[in-house]
């Protein structure tokens, strides 16, 4: 190694000041799911990104164009695939405004249940997995076991940890089991006292903190021009959350709370999430006291629900039903419909074109994090490029639904 | 229900707003595509409406009809609580003069929906800052949500090459040297080990993308 030049002029230790160009993913470990960054940095400080999507397309819409309405479930599973619940139900619902259908109270109770679980499980990934990129292993660690009781939940309802197509056009596909209401208040009990353990070490970790602090702000009038909804534009202040503004379900009888922050800021989408977690347990635990322990979980309507099994085999009246609802699909009436929930991440629309038959004509789906991982190219702007760790791990780009 | 925005709609642009419903709740007025943008704008910035985020826009493609292609946005005020569906319809059965107004100007968030919309049904927005496509990759041929586009249809990312373009023989375009990798791997199996075997039992050739060789 040469000595240092100790007689080096102050001129010549400036760095280059030509920009660089830097690709980021789209296979980078911190980009969730696959996306590509190109970014121009003058130093470290970023002057221009240009956020590429796209990696993880499969064609969503043009599949969902081919083949029934129940068989739209397993594609919406994957759209989110980490709060599949949300999405499954979200769609149901579309479906169910278009056929002009109500199911009855005890499945809208499972329904809210299950989606608040989903809920939680999607907060928790997104917030330990941010900080599990700002170096912060053991919350991550804390936070997937927290997920893991949840999923484990899932799995005894529905039979799948992630992908459960378990919502149906009119229902659901099983009624809960019977140590449902027990298996949820005690693992979400759980689930909280994981989450604040993890809590209490991130929040008063200063260099935690101060990664979070101040950085990648938005103001409220920005965020809504965006088109931003869910966590991320609730951190700016503005109280815009569908289960409350447009109530579906039973979410109007229930008694919650929509956190909102204040800068919107890293932190204030991290404090967003942590709130949400605990305004959804509230939920989870009126949910599981008003639903009724029997009771029918599915519409009485022959028109989209499969007949019973036993009555397939013995009768032809129900073979017929049975063939005709999987071959041809449940009929929905011609005409289009906009359906909208809340999910993990924001408004998940289903806008839905019928031609009356037992085929989508057009499926369009509105996926939360495609806005808001279109505005984060704004927001990046005169950052650090350590900062694109932080904000976008707190956007949530769930690549299955950003890029259909 | 907004059914006030569609009755200050067919008060400020008359003839522009062709049809108006409200299917299921939700309010639908189908615009004239020439008053595209001033329809968003006045959206926008009436003080009764103030729809302010720009929640969905997509295509649905009716090959039947002429014009063809409609354009559906859906929009949101979060100051008064209210939604509207508006859409407008272009292009002929060739999709010839599919083309509108961008309104990135109005809303910000419209930047990516328009380029998707570009991408995906074939909808040019003028005025548009950077429309380039945005789920697909730039080679791609076509756009995919239109009816007439075979959903088994399949393109090559890169096209495939002759040997005559890629100026080898392709076997020499081996990815490793034989001397780069270690002694288990990476060599020309045949040379080091003579001939596959072709006995009674299995004739093995291990090559191309093995994961020894």
């Amino acid at each position: 190694m040469e000595p240092i030049d100790l007689d080096l002029e102050e001129g010549e230790l400036e760095l280059p000041a030509e920009p660089m160009h830097l690709n980021m993913g789209p296979s980078h470990p911190a980009m969730h799911g696959t996306v590509r960054m190109v970014l121009e940095l003058s130093g470290e400080t970023i002057v221009k990104n240009d956020v590429e999507i796209g990696y993880l397309h499969r064609g969503f819409e043009k599949m969902c164009e081919r083949g029934t309405w129940a068989q739209v479930f397993p594609y919406a599973d994957r759209l989110n695939y980490v709060s599949p619940m949300l999405n499954n139900v979200g769609y149901a619902l579309a479906v169910e405004k278009a056929c002009s259908i109500q199911v009855p109270d005890r499945c809208q109770w499972y329904r809210m249940v299950l989606g608040e679980l989903a809920r939680i499980s999607d907060h928790l990934t997104c917030n330990g997995a941010m900080a599990m990129e700002l170096g912060a292993f053991t919350p991550f660690l804390w936070f997937i076991k927290a997920r893991d009781i949840i999923w484990d939940i899932l799995e005894e309802e529905t039979g799948a940890r992630m992908t459960h197509s378990f919502a149906r056009i009119g229902g659901m596909a099983a009624p809960p089991t019977d140590g449902f209401k027990e298996i949820v208040s005690r693992g979400v009990q759980k689930v909280i006292e994981l989450v604040e353990e993890g809590e209490k070490m991130l929040l008063k970790n200063r260099i935690f903190i101060e990664r979070l602090e101040g950085i990648g702000s938005i103001s409220k009038d920005d965020a809504v021009s965006l088109g931003w909804t869910g966590p991320c534009l609730r951190a700016t202040g503005a109280a815009y959350d569908i289960r409350k503004l447009y109530p579906y379900l039973k979410y109007d009888e229930v008694d919650f709370n929509v956190p909102v922050g204040t800068k919107g800021d890293t932190l204030d989408r991290f404090l967003c999430r942590l709130d949400e977690m605990r305004e959804s347990r509230k939920i989870i635990d009126q949910s599981i006291a008003r639903m009724s322990d029997d009771g029918p979980i599915n519409v009485n309507d022959p028109r989209v629900i499969l007949p019973q099994k036993s009555d397939v085999y013995t009768t032809i009246e129900a073979t017929i039903q049975h063939f005709k609802l999987v071959m041809e699909g449940a009929k929905v009436p011609a005409g289009e419909t906009y359906s909208y929930t809340e999910a993990g991440n924001g408004e998940l629309g289903f806008y839905l074109v019928s031609d009356g038959s037992g085929t989508p004509y057009r499926c369009r789906i509105r996926p939360p994090c495609f806005q808001i991982v279109g505005g984060v190219e704004r927001i990046l702007k005169g950052h650090m490029l350590s900062d694109i760790i932080p904000v976008f791990g707190s956007m949530n780009m769930i690549g299955g639904e950003c890029d259909h | 229900m907004s059914e006030i925005a569609l009755s200050r709609l067919k008060e400020t642009f008359g003839e522009a707003i062709l049809e108006t419903h409200s299917y299921l709740g939700d309010d639908t007025a189908v615009v004239a595509p020439e008053q595209w943008r001033n329809v968003c704008r006045f959206l926008r910035e009436d003080s009764v409406l103030q729809f302010d985020m720009f929640i969905d826009l997509c295509g649905v493609d009716y090959p039947d009809r002429e014009p063809r292609m409609e354009v559906v946005a859906h929009l949101v005020s979060t100051t008064k609580n209210h939604r509207v569906r508006i859409k407008t319809r272009v292009g002929d059965s060739e999709m010839d003069g599919a083309e509108l107004d961008s309104v990135t100007s109005i809303w910000p968030g419209a930047d990516w929906l328009e380029r998707e919309v570009y991408d995906m049904s074939g909808v040019t927005f003028r005025g548009h800052p950077d429309l380039r496509r945005i789920l697909m990759y730039p080679e791609f041929v076509g756009h995919p949500l239109r009816k007439d586009y075979p959903a088994q249809k399949t393109q090559p990312l890169v096209p495939y090459r002759t040997e005559e373009e890629a100026g080898l023989p392709l076997e020499k375009l081996a990815p490793f040297r034989e001397d780069e990798g270690m002694s288990f791997g990476r060599k020309d199996w045949t040379r080091s080990h003579g001939e596959p075997v072709t006995g009674d039992g299995v004739g093995l050739r291990s090559g191309g993308s093995h994961g020894a060789d």
